[in-house]
């Protein structure tokens, strides 16, 4: 592997973590619990598709093929891509929705943290810029993690089945591959298993506040990085595809 | 046929009249979008940064750009979009905050990102200038605002976030 094939492989990771995430968000636009929730929800789903078109136009520029980042969006099945399978998932109830979000953001309040410090400077730009988003995403959490945690019965044992569900896909969080080591050695990529101390401390004291268990650790779940996906990436994928796969080329 | 050149203050001048698409009383100048504009031998180059990554304005805004620019005699005009350094809300410029007020929108504070996460910041209302007034959603209409309730005058309104 090349220098540049790994930023290229890194590039899509993040801009394909930033594209899923954004089209589950999205399903929330009119289905959210009350107006301002649904406004928020969305809010953070452009966040997400802004800085997914940054990183797969970078990841284009990186492959110098003349992709742009429609392409690179709408014309690669599910094995061709890298995001993170807690991405994917359904987005469940609304507590599940933001134990995802909790788990993610805080992931990403870290992991930008140090983007905004590699020595590429195009990932360091688009970094610095998500920084500034993900601590709003990031305190959205949180609030309700802690609002329903802390809150009825029924709120604080829905948040639990979401924690319990989701923990095994956090793991993926940190893994890191020959593509990180390589661009790690020049400090283009973030040492993501560093990140992971941090990440549970943060965790573990937003879920006491909320009156909720941390899971024992156990089995984590795998796969993205080889673009092993959940079946639900295919279903995300033939929606969001679908106008490009049918009329190849169409433009408005 | 002599084609015209223009300096930079002039293309300035042009851009100053473009308006944000999404705050129409403040220009795309005001807002601090603009970062620089490169004049070249074989054309202008225009360069912006967002406000937000998602920012749905920038295609208008970008599409503005060259059709003014265009039927000032402008030509050829590239417009650049570039990241760093990221955008703040410190480069708008004090007449855009007042402007924002004026319409409606209370001005984001200066340099108080670090505050407003810890919701330390007491945000004035715009319409009655009270200091009673609280948080409703840290998202509002777009992506740069935020929700607030003015608790004197009981009237919503709109804050421009710190960023």
């Amino acid at each position: 592997m090349t220098q540049q094939q790994a930023l290229y492989k890194y590039s899509l990771r993040l801009g394909d973590n930033a594209l899923i995430l954004s089209a589950r968000l999205s399903e929330w636009c009119s289905n959210a619990p009350f107006l301002e929730e649904d406004l928020a929800l969305t809010n953070m789903a452009l966040d997400l598709i802004g800085r997914a078109q940054a990183m797969l136009k970078y990841a284009g520029e990186v492959d110098g093929n003349g992709k742009t980042e429609d392409d690179l969006a709408y014309r690669r099945s599910e094995r061709e891509y890298y995001n993170n399978l807690i991405m994917e998932l359904p987005n469940g109830d609304f507590a599940y929705t933001m134990v995802r979000q909790l788990f993610v953001s805080t992931f990403e309040l870290f992991f930008f943290e140090e983007l905004q410090k590699s020595t590429d400077a195009t990932l360091a730009a688009i970094g610095a810029k998500t920084l500034k988003e993900v601590k709003y995403h990031h305190l959205h959490a949180k609030d309700w993690v802690i609002r329903l945690g802390d809150g009825t019965a029924e709120s604080n044992r829905r948040v639990q089945q979401a924690v319990n569900q989701l923990w095994m896909y956090t793991g993926e969080l940190f893994e890191m591959d020959g593509t990180d080591a390589l661009l790690m050695k020049d400090g283009i990529a973030v040492n993501a298993e560093h990140l992971k101390m941090g990440w549970i401390q943060m965790v573990t004291q937003i879920l006491a506040l909320a009156n909720i268990e941390l899971p024992a650790d156990g089995y984590m779940q795998t796969g993205s990085r080889m673009g092993i996906h959940t079946e639900h990436l295919g279903h995300i994928l033939s929606e969001m595809q679908y106008l490009q796969r049918a009329y190849p080329d169409a433009t408005w | 046929m002599v084609v015209p050149r223009f300096d930079k203050e002039q293309i300035l001048d042009i851009l100053a009249t473009i308006p944000d698409p999404e705050i129409p009383v403040v220009n795309i100048l005001e807002m601090g979008m603009v970062k620089d504009v490169v004049i070249g031998d074989d054309g202008y180059e225009v360069i912006i940064t967002p406000t937000y990554s998602g920012c749905p304005a920038v295609g208008m805004i970008t599409a503005d750009i060259r059709s003014t620019l265009e039927a000032k005699g402008v030509v050829p005009t590239t417009v650049r979009m570039v990241y760093d350094p990221a955008w703040t809300t410190d480069w708008m410029t004090d007449i855009a905050k007042k402007k924002l007020h004026d319409y409606g929108i209370a001005p984001p504070l200066h340099s108080s990102c670090n505050d407003e996460m810890l919701g330390n910041n007491t945000i004035t209302c715009p319409r009655c200038g009270s200091e009673r007034t609280r948080l409703l959603s840290r998202f509002g209409s777009t992506a740069c605002k935020a929700l607030y309730k003015c608790d004197a005058c009981m009237e919503p309104f709109e804050y421009f976030k710190c960023h």
